[in-house]
């Protein structure tokens, strides 16, 4: 009943207010696309090994940090022109890919694979503790204040609005190029997955081993080798989030990981762990019920919510695991997908 | 040329016409051995000429012995200092370590050992931890010779230790807490039960150097309006005791001054996205938006958010104390520019304009903490020094290792010079008496005092 009266509430919102309401799903599209190429290094994980890798958030952050570091090394200012602000955005991108991937790669070499017959609980504490030691291993590289990330984009095109400056659209929703970016980077790598997935020699090999680990080993598949792949494209998945992070929200610190971890998580879930598109639906929806919570759902429902608050945000979309779990624990595209990964 | 006798410069340092160090150096340069200059001081009390300028502050005419033959007394400190609080906590256990060399590591007869305990803890980004500050009080509290206990940064850390101290009859003294309610009550700001909750024994033990909120939240909100010319606000916090506490001030005394309050919200301080937030704001159409939060709870992040949909000319962006460091000025970069804060105090600039004893400490902290001569300490490390002049100065006026002696002088402070000149009191609550709030502005990224905003 509530859920029935809170959207009625946001219909009759985006109905009084479309523009405002439009700007929320902007910016919600924007963050779900980044949660949502987290919460797929968690699901390709998952869907392999069966393991919820809580040290991903922070595999993300540091991929923000190299990110950072990548871009100060090369020098490059916004003076520069713009091949030369591309090459150092598509260095640090590939870089933070490869660096992320090398950490991700490392854990599961140094711990999970020792623990792969261990039980479930053994990996997941050691991914716990991963999450501290690189929180930690952050602190001590770059200390634990937040950082601005070296200057890539003028500054005039921080406030840009695609809409009116391109399209000469009057206009309040604004659509600035960072958003597009997020959105334009993100979704060539998810088609990129996919088809790695679906495609590939390799990527059979890991559906192959998502499925059944034994018959994959007699059919002559070498499952360690699939399981480190996933680990190294799940790694590479959250670098690219942490570079496209740092210059979207504009600022990077130790603790980054740690909430963007824990709604991609909740993405992964909600989507339906294991399934690929599932993750991206998840993230998505996630993305959108953080912007609508932290600036909607205090005004709509006609006014009922205005108690509301940002810092209930995360209580909401907890809430949201809770109400997926209880109703439908293999999450949205759960049973839907025949195969998982 | 010739040297000079040993007794001529005893003589004159019991006559006061030489100080202490001078009697030091040339005491070496007459061959007396070290361990008979060590002697001769031990038996006579340091004047304040023999101090650093910055050291002549708190009671005038307190004496000051750096005879150590009573034994040791043992202070610790809690409050984060590592990660995310790394300079504000830092900086202010270097600036108590230079009060107690000032004054020779010992008062009253005693040699004065300090510990500084982290309240932070990694899981938290260096943030304090309920945890650890109980531990710490429990530690201090254990340890026989300790006779105070300095401390904290947060207001809801002392909410936590303050109990506990109180029960063991300790001092606790701070340099930062600043939320009303672990003093007083204040209608609006303060919960139900505060402040005599904290105070089980039914004694005060706990006092604090720098101003409350319930002055500073006040200042802001009459500064927003009768200076700054806003009427519209809209009021964010942390969540924490000391970002609500503060932010609820503002509130009552902006609607009290005849402004309007859009809102009055916490945030979610671990969030790293705040364009939602900011953009419904901007909906409400505020003037001026007030922040009541610390450092370390993403307020930066909160100023760029802000700034991306409201410009620095046509909204105002106010935080109290809390933001009064170099962290949030770099975390938020462009977006700083123009935000204002309003701080307990003066500035460092401040200080070495007005001279004196607060110019020798901005000159010797910048030294020790290599920053420059230019180099922004953080504002709060004056209070850090001040607390420990206040504990040195009630050890020597009580003259025993007995913690309710040296609580009852702490609390019976009066007159006490500041570094800036100003002078206060403790009342009956704890609290100064004669809070001074200052009004700092981001000028060309760096934080610059404006004046005084009361």
């Amino acid at each position: 009943m509530l859920l029935v009266l809170l959207a009625i509430g946001l219909i009759y919102g985006a109905y009084d207010r479309p523009e405002l309401f439009a700007q929320y799903i902007i910016i919600g599209v924007a963050n779900g696309a980044l949660i949502a190429l987290i919460a797929l290094g968690y699901t390709l994980v998952y869907g392999i090994v069966e393991l919820i890798n809580f040290a991903h958030g922070e595999v993300f952050m540091m991929g923000a940090y190299f990110a950072l570091t990548v871009v100060a090394t090369t020098g490059v200012t916004t003076e520069k022109g713009w091949l030369i602000l591309a090459a150092a955005a598509i260095l640090a991108l590939l870089g933070s890919m490869v660096f992320s991937s090398a950490i991700n790669w490392g854990i599961d070499r140094v711990a999970y694979r020792r623990l792969r017959h261990a039980p479930r609980l053994a990996p997941l504490i050691c991914a716990i503790g991963f999450s501290f030691i690189l929180q930690q291993m952050a602190v001590y590289w770059k200390g634990g204040n937040p950082l601005s990330p070296p200057a890539l984009i003028p500054s005039e095109y921080r406030a840009y609005n695609i809409l009116q400056e391109w399209f000469g659209l009057e206009t309040r929703i604004r659509i600035r190029p960072l958003d597009l970016a997020v959105v334009l980077i993100t979704i060539p790598l998810l088609i990129l997955l996919q088809w790695f997935i679906q495609r590939t020699r390799t990527g059979k090999a890991m559906r192959a081993t998502a499925q059944d680990r034994d018959a994959a080993a007699l059919m002559g598949i070498d499952v360690n080798r699939a399981i480190s792949i996933a680990f190294i494209v799940g790694g590479a998945l959250a670098g690219a989030a942490g570079m496209i992070a740092v210059y979207y929200i504009n600022s990077a610190r130790p603790g980054m990981g740690f909430r963007y971890g824990l709604y991609a998580f909740t993405a992964a879930v909600v989507g339906g762990i294991g399934n690929l598109n599932g993750a991206v639906i998840g993230g998505f929806i996630i993305g959108i019920a953080w912007s609508l919570s932290d600036g909607f759902l205090k005004t709509y429902p006609g006014g009922h919510f205005s108690w509301w608050g940002a810092q209930w945000t995360p209580a909401l979309i907890f809430g949201l695991l809770v109400v997926t779990m209880v109703f439908r624990p293999s999450g949205i595209l759960g049973e839907t997908t025949a195969e998982k990964v | 040329m010739a040297r000079e006798s040993i007794a001529g410069l005893i003589a004159q340092l019991h006559q006061s016409k030489i100080t202490r160090r001078e009697f030091t150096q040339r005491a070496a340069v007459a061959g007396l051995s070290a361990g008979l200059v060590g002697n001769v001081l031990a038996v006579h009390a340091a004047k304040a000429q023999d101090l650093p300028e910055a050291a002549t502050i708190g009671i005038p005419g307190t004496p000051h012995t750096t005879d150590t033959s009573k034994g040791t007394i043992k202070l610790y400190s809690s409050w984060p200092f590592t990660g995310a609080m790394e300079r504000i906590g830092g900086h202010a256990i270097e600036a108590t370590y230079m009060c107690l060399e000032d004054f020779g590591n010992a008062a009253g007869g005693f040699a004065i050992e300090y510990e500084p305990l982290d309240e932070g803890i990694a899981a938290n980004e260096g943030r304090w931890d309920p945890g650890k500050a109980t531990e710490n009080a429990n530690r201090a509290i254990n340890d026989e010779s300790c006779m105070a206990y300095l401390g904290t940064y947060n207001s809801g850390s002392a909410a936590i230790s303050v109990p506990l101290t109180n029960v063991a009859g300790l001092a606790q003294i701070s340099f930062a807490n600043t939320y009303p309610g672990l003093t007083t009550s204040f209608e609006g700001a303060t919960e139900e039960g505060e402040p005599d909750l904290y105070y089980p024994t039914g004694t005060r033990n706990y006092m604090r150097v720098c101003p409350a909120d319930h002055v500073q939240g006040d200042a802001g909100a009459r500064w927003a309006i009768h200076e700054n010319g806003r009427s519209k606000a809209y009021i964010l916090h942390d969540n924490s005791l000391y970002g609500k506490g503060v932010a609820n001030v503002f509130a009552l005394i902006f609607a009290q001054e005849g402004g309007e309050v859009l809102g009055n919200d916490g945030y979610d301080p671990r969030a790293s996205d705040y364009q939602s937030l900011m953009t419904s704001i901007a909906d409400a159409g505020p003037d001026i938006i007030y922040v009541g939060a610390t450092v370390d709870n993403n307020a930066a992040k909160l100023l760029q958010d802000m700034r991306g949909v409201m410009s620095a000319d046509d909204v105002t962006f106010l935080g109290p104390d809390g933001l009064n460091t170099d962290t949030f000025v770099q975390g938020a970069a462009d977006a700083a520019e123009g935000a204002w804060i309003t701080f307990g105090g003066f500035s460092a600039d401040a200080l070495v304009e007005l001279g004196g004893p607060g110019a020798d400490y901005v000159a010797r902290i910048r030294e020790r903490l290599d920053l420059g001569e230019t180099g922004q300490p953080d504002s709060y490390a004056v209070y850090a020094y001040e607390s420990m002049v206040v504990v040195l100065q009630a050890i020597e006026r009580a003259g025993a290792a007995d913690r309710t002696a040296i609580l009852d002088q702490m609390f019976g402070t009066e007159g006490f010079v500041t570094l800036a000149g100003t002078t206060w009191s403790f009342n009956d609550e704890g609290d100064i008496d004669n809070p001074v709030i200052g009004l700092i502005r981001v000028v060309d990224g760096v934080l610059t005092f404006q004046g005084t905003a009361n």
